[in-house]
């Protein structure tokens, strides 16, 4: 077995740098979206007191479950010991890093208070699963950047196995941590699901992989790298499986809530009369997210057309905002239950399924966490040798018989 | 007129007590004072309930002893009348900016209609003040937090803005400040940023008073609530608990709510 | 060499605008001696602080902080070392009976902590005047209009049904 070979970008191309630029931009957007809703307050954004979490959560979340799964690649390959997926662990484990830090800059961006940030990290109520997210978001740092330092170091590499067991394990709790959030909002119909927690997990192993195969496939094509068939069609057979799990958790949710008699209002409204809603969690969620990508997956006429594979992870990761759309933003809408048996009106929205308009400003924050993690990736793959130098079939599996 | 002969005659009541309270610390035991906390009329001008009220000195700290707690009559409260909801937003200063959603409401009127019987009743809804307060569970900080004396507030020093207990009230009781305030009120600081929500006027309260909203509903003759002492079985709120019984809004949350509601029957 | 050569005389630039620049703010206040914050004094001499000037100086962050906790969580009030207290006594309008605002650098707080760049957190929520100079708009806020429109709309609804 020959070792593997890793290289890092050279980084002076002209488009290299209009990238970076590009990414840069984005971001001075995002921060001047920042500085305008925190010197005006909220009341400029979409956000109210009726749908308290709006589009920068959307966002955050997204990038922060995604985190969690970008980093199966590594995992598989240090826990389950699969060799074909070795060369990519360091390329899979810096997205996950990347990822966590963009969704943790809208996050803490978006907070009404965000100069207060040592307070965040000073008082601690251990009660809060909240608080436990932060401490497992700083552990996934830790866990994560200790199992790249094993990869990179040859001084160190002897404990690679126990550092990616235990960045495996940490990945999992973060992501059952990030689920919990709603599960612990026992008051909101919606939330009210101990799948909540399973679900996100599975969620994250889909949209972590759509990023990863994305982010993959552009830097081998961009810096004419070679990227083999072997690899990709692994990967693209994982991500099918990945869709159908959480096509699969999506439906055991609802009709678990259908068979529940007191949560039939709200899966009313999130199936069939929401509107809007309902149309982004059926034409959105469910068929671009779900099922055209998993016809897509096995269809035979388009098994290594690269350009269908990129299309799939495009819609998962669309799927994937109207999905956490559509459990943040649905959740908040339909009206809390307060009254039964009664109906209600106040001028405090009682009793009304609550509209939310994101504003531009709340849309470039989240645009810019995305630009941040991207710009991350583009620029640690030129200072240090995250890519294997090639790919091709011949490299990646080389009993693979051609 | 005679209103506020009564109010005078309570006041002077009520100081008599809290000063009483507080000679008793100084000349018998303070262990005396310590058992009974809260006073209350003996001899009921039966038209007060209000009369329990604190009697802790100011320089000791609350305690669960006490809990404090308002009892609400839907058939006193009258469809339109937001007579409490005025004297709220007067205490507290709120002022609104037109924009409704953002607003902030500590208190609002909700009418609620029964879809079995169609009967029609109007009430107050506000901070629950639960004893088990989701607020308080999910906040990361510990900025929501539920007093000794069962009072739930949010300490603004330490709120991020974070408004994950606005997810977790089961009343939609809470409000964000989605803008700039300026010349606040003395005894309700709120500014940009932090999440607010009823205080059941704390400072008020410890100053052995009753709830601005409590004191313009008895004040207007509507006596719709009361406020006192859960935890003193002789308070006019807990004699008419036990009288009359009262209801705990989504009680299946097992909350234990501070506020009680009557005559909810659908 | 060469390098070595560039980065020192890099350095020697930037060395010798800094002087320059320092030089030109001194020359630039020197005629107005130095500078200090336009603190004001409480008119009412007969009130003491409750510290002497140099303690409250240095420790009435402190002061206020311990203070702050206490009322917060355990409903301890009325200690001398409130922060209301110490706006009741330095905050006071001047003679056109107008009261710099925590905005200005007139106000008793910013004036020192602008001089000494040290951000304050307590006036966004705090009033940064004393009660009585609180001018409050008269309270037909719009809320109440809003509140009272609800209402009337939800009842007006209600007739439609019944009819
Ligand atoms: S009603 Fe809401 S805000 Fe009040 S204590 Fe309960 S959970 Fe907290
Ligand atoms: S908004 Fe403030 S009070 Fe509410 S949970 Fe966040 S930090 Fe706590």
């Amino acid at each position: 077995m020959s070792k593997i070979e890793y290289t890092s970008l050279e980084g002076k191309s002209p488009a290299y740098f209009g990238f970076l630029g590009a990414l840069a931009f984005v971001i001075l957007l995002a921060l001047g979206a920042v500085f305008y809703m925190e010197h005006e307050g909220h009341h400029v954004t979409g956000m109210n007191n009726q749908i308290v979490w709006g589009m920068p959560h959307v966002f955050a979340i997204f990038l922060i479950v995604a985190a969690s799964g970008a980093l199966n690649v590594a995992s598989i390959a240090s826990v389950f010991r699969k060799k074909l997926y070795e060369p990519m662990a360091r390329l899979s484990a810096l997205l996950a890093i990347a990822l966590l830090t963009g969704g943790l800059v809208v996050l803490l961006l978006d907070l009404g208070r965000p100069d207060r940030l040592i307070v965040a990290m000073t008082y601690y109520n251990f009660k809060s699963i909240f608080a436990w997210n932060i401490i497992l978001y700083t552990g996934f740092f830790g866990f994560v950047g200790a199992y790249l330092w094993t990869m990179m170091d040859h001084n160190v590499y002897k404990y690679k196995p126990y550092a990616g067991f235990a960045a495996f394990v940490w990945r999992l709790i973060l992501t059952t941590g990030t689920g919990s959030i709603f599960g612990f909002l026992v008051a909101r119909s919606a939330y009210d699901a101990a799948l909540m927690a399973p679900m996100f997990i599975v969620m994250s192993f889909s949209f972590g992989l759509a990023i990863f195969l994305l982010v993959l496939m552009a830097t081998y094509k961009w810096n004419n790298m070679e990227l083999g068939d072997v690899v990709l069609n692994r990967l693209r057979n994982l991500l099918g499986v990945f869709v159908a799990g959480v096509l699969y958790f999506t439906a055991v949710y609802h009709l678990t809530n259908l068979y529940a008699t007191q949560h039939h209002g709200v899966e009313k409204f999130l199936l069939l009369e929401g509107g809007v809603f309902t149309n982004i969690f059926w034409i959105g969620e469910i068929l671009l997210g779900g099922i055209i990508p998993l016809i897509l997956i096995y269809a035979p006429g388009v098994k290594n057309c690269r350009t269908t594979l990129g299309l799939i992870c495009t819609l998962i990761i669309f799927g994937g905002f109207a999905k956490i759309y559509t459990i943040l933003i649905a959740g908040q809408a339909y009206p809390l239950e307060i009254f039964p048996g009664y109906e209600v009106s106040s001028s405090f929205y009682d009793g009304v399924v609550n509209s939310y308009t994101p504003s531009l400003p709340e849309i470039m924050l989240g645009l810019g966490g995305i630009a941040m993690t991207l710009f991350i990736v583009a620029f640690a793959l030129k200072v240090l040798r995250f890519l294997p130098v090639s790919l091709a079939d011949s490299v990646a599996d080389p009993h693979h018989a051609k | 007129m005679k209103k506020t002969e009564n109010k005078t005659i309570n006041n002077s009541r009520r100081d008599f007590l809290s000063k009483a309270a507080v000679a008793g610390t100084i000349t018998i035991a303070p262990g005396v004072l310590l058992h009974s906390t809260s006073a209350h009329a003996i001899d009921g001008d039966a038209t007060d309930l209000n009369t329990s009220v604190s009697t802790r000195p100011l320089d000791q700290e609350v305690s669960s002893k006490n809990r404090w707690g308002m009892l609400i009559d839907t058939t006193k409260c009258a469809t339109g009348c937001t007579d409490c909801v005025d004297a709220c937003n007067e205490e507290n200063g709120l002022i609104g900016h037109n924009r409704p959603e953002t607003d902030a409401q500590y208190i609002r009127k909700v009418t609620l209609k029964s879809k079995s019987t169609g009967h029609e009743l109007s009430l107050p809804l506000m901070c629950q003040h639960c004893e088990t307060a989701p607020c308080a569970d999910v906040c990361p900080t510990g900025a929501s937090f539920v007093r000794a004396d069962g009072i739930a507030l949010v300490d603004k020093h330490i709120c991020i803005g974070c408004r994950y207990c606005m997810m977790a009230c089961p009343y939609k009781a809470r409000s964000f400040v989605h803008e700039d305030v300026k010349n606040q009120k003395l005894s309700a600081p709120r500014g940009k940023g932090t999440v607010e929500a009823c205080t059941m006027c704390v400072t008020r309260v410890d100053n052995g008073g009753i709830p601005a909203c409590v004191e313009a509903c008895t004040a207007e003759n509507h006596n719709a609530m009361i406020f006192g002492d859960l935890k003193d079985p002789n308070s006019p709120i807990s004699i008419e608990l036990k009288k009359h019984g009262g209801k705990q809004l989504r009680s299946d949350l097992a909350l234990n709510t501070g506020v009680r509601y009557q005559g909810m029957n659908e | 060499m060469t390098r070595f050569l560039r980065q020192t005389a890099v350095m020697v630039y930037a060395l010798v605008g800094f002087s320059l620049l320092s030089a030109s703010t001194l020359v630039g206040t020197a005629h107005a001696g130095t500078p200090f914050p336009d603190i004001h004094e409480p008119t009412d001499k007969s009130v003491k602080c409750i510290q002497p000037e140099d303690v409250m100086r240095r420790e009435h962050m402190n002061y206020i902080l311990h203070e702050r906790d206490e009322t917060m969580r355990e409903g301890i009030r009325g200690e001398p070392e409130s922060l209301a207290n110490c706006i009741n006594c330095h905050v006071e309008p001047d003679e056109n009976g107008e009261i710099a605002g925590i905005e200005t650098d007139q106000h008793f707080c910013s004036a020192c902590h602008e001089y000494t760049a040290v951000q304050i957190d307590c006036f966004q929520c705090h009033a940064d005047r004393p009660q009585k100079y609180i001018k409050r708009n008269s309270h037909t806020s719009s809320l109440r209009q809003q509140l009272q429109q609800t209402l009337a709309a939800s009842n007006a609804a209600d007739k439609g049904v019944k009819q």
